[in-house]
């Protein structure tokens, strides 16, 4: 890794001013950026040390919306998302308990790997991502993999999660990485259902429409029995064949149903 | 480099630091605290494993100024005052949960963060919690029997 300034201002304002720097990043519990950078695939001048700080820790659920503030470990998640068990679940498998302590939520979603979580759970809410600049709703957040709406130096604050009547994730866990070989959150609200699907695509996160359309009109795994997710444009590598997981969003999807309803 | 402050197994600790230092480089080399193992270095293996104000992390994917202030509990903190072995060490000896030895500081750390909060765990419960803490031994069941014994001996 190459050698860089660290810096651990007091405040989110402090934090933006920090980052106003060119090859300035923020980072959060590091557990993808300090790989990254041992790789060498990173190379910031500056880290700007958003763990711990207590403005952005937190986890509070008010007129039917969880709010999870943006530097929150998930381990809290896990523990005090009790508002949306489904969450709380997710979080509550996200890698091993030593990342579980470090590794956060405004991390992960700005991070947005293809095979991350968090982002299912985004997507399928419905959810809103809070910025220090503006509101993102999670339909326009994620922009394929590794890709999203942040700008530059954007920091991520908090996520609302609207929490919906009835929702499962469901992870096919590849077992090397412990991230999500398909993942699939299922979220039933009064007015439809939402599935989106992690793991499984070249673009990274997405909704499978035909699916929520299916589980709209019967939210039973039947519903969705017959349905064939394509396998074009499905991620292959030595862990399955597009085929393989296209296949498992379905079965996934029958899963995650069966457990919510 | 940057001076900083750490409580280490008790002991107020200071050093010149990088940016870039890890913590279990500023354990080991500039403490001398090589009871924590670097494995993987890259997260994955859990050899590493510290507690930071009391909870589980690994060390080697985290920064040393980011436990600037930090109380930090190491493999080394875990034998009683006189240099004996604690509980959970005595029984990972007792039970033969250790073969070569290089993934133990992790597993005992690990170990002792579960019975904080779980002081009866179940084989699944142990198993679940070990999950990022490899052993290339394969020496899984008798660190799950070491874990359980131990907990038993806590619960007194
Ligand atoms: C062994 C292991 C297993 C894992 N398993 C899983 C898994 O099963 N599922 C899963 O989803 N993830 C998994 N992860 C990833 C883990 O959840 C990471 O913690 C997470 O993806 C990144 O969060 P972080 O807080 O560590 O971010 P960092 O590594 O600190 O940062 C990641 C990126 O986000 C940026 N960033 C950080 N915070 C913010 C913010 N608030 N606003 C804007 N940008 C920000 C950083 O600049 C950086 O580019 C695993 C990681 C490891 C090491």
């Amino acid at each position: 890794m190459y050698d860089f300034e660290f810096v651990k201002p007091a405040s989110v304002a402090d934090a933006l001013a920090a980052l106003s720097d060119e090859d300035a990043k923020p980072l959060s519990g590091g557990q993808t950026l300090l790989p990254t950078m041992k790789q060498r695939l990173a190379m910031p001048t500056k880290l700007v040390s958003l763990a711990g700080m207590a403005e952005l820790i937190g986890v509070s659920a008010e007129g039917g919306v969880l709010t999870v503030k943006g530097a929150t470990p998930h381990a809290k998640v896990a523990a005090e998302a009790t508002a949306y068990p489904a969450l709380a679940a997710l979080a509550s498998h996200i890698g091993d308990p030593a990342v579980r302590n470090r590794g956060t939520i405004g991390g992960s979603l700005a991070n947005n790997d293809p095979s991350a979580c968090y982002p299912a759970a985004a997507l399928a809410s419905g959810a809103t991502i809070v910025t220090t600049a503006r509101e993102i709703p999670a339909d326009e957040y994620f922009q394929g993999m590794f890709t999203t709406a942040l700008e530059e130096h954007e920091i991520i604050t908090a996520v609302k999660f609207p929490i919906p009547e009835a929702a499962n994730y469901q992870k096919f866990v590849q077992p090397a990485s412990r991230f999500a070989l398909v993942g699939v959150f299922v979220a039933k609200f009064a007015t439809g259902v939402r599935v989106a699907v992690t793991g499984a695509s070249e673009e990274g996160v997405f909704r499978w429409t035909e699916a929520e359309e299916a589980l709209s009109s019967s939210f039973t795994p039947d519903a969705v029995a017959s349905l064939k997710a394509p396998a074009e444009g499905m991620i292959g590598d030595i862990h399955g064949t597009p085929e393989y997981r296209a296949h498992l969003i379905g079965v996934m999807t029958k899963r995650a149903v069966a457990a919510a309803a | 480099m940057t001076s900083v402050t750490m409580t280490v197994n008790g002991k107020k600790m200071s050093g010149e630091v990088e940016g870039r230092t890890l913590l279990v480089q500023f354990l080991r080399e500039a403490q001398g605290l090589t009871g924590t193992h670097v494995g993987c270095d890259t997260s994955q293996c859990g050899a590493c494993v510290v507690h930071v104000d009391g909870v589980a992390v690994k060390s080697c994917t985290m920064l040393a100024q980011e436990a600037a202030g930090a109380e930090v509990t190491t493999i080394e903190g875990m034998a009683n005052p006189d240099g004996s072995l604690g509980v959970i060490q005595q029984a990972f000896q007792d039970h033969h949960g250790l073969q070569c030895g290089f993934c133990t500081p992790g597993m005992v750390m690990s170990a002792a963060d579960l019975l904080k909060t779980n002081a009866d765990p179940s084989e699944t419960e142990i198993r679940e919690y070990l999950e990022g803490n490899i052993c290339r031994c394969t020496g899984y069941h008798n660190i799950v029997k070491s874990i359980q014994a131990a907990a038993a001996t806590l619960r007194g």
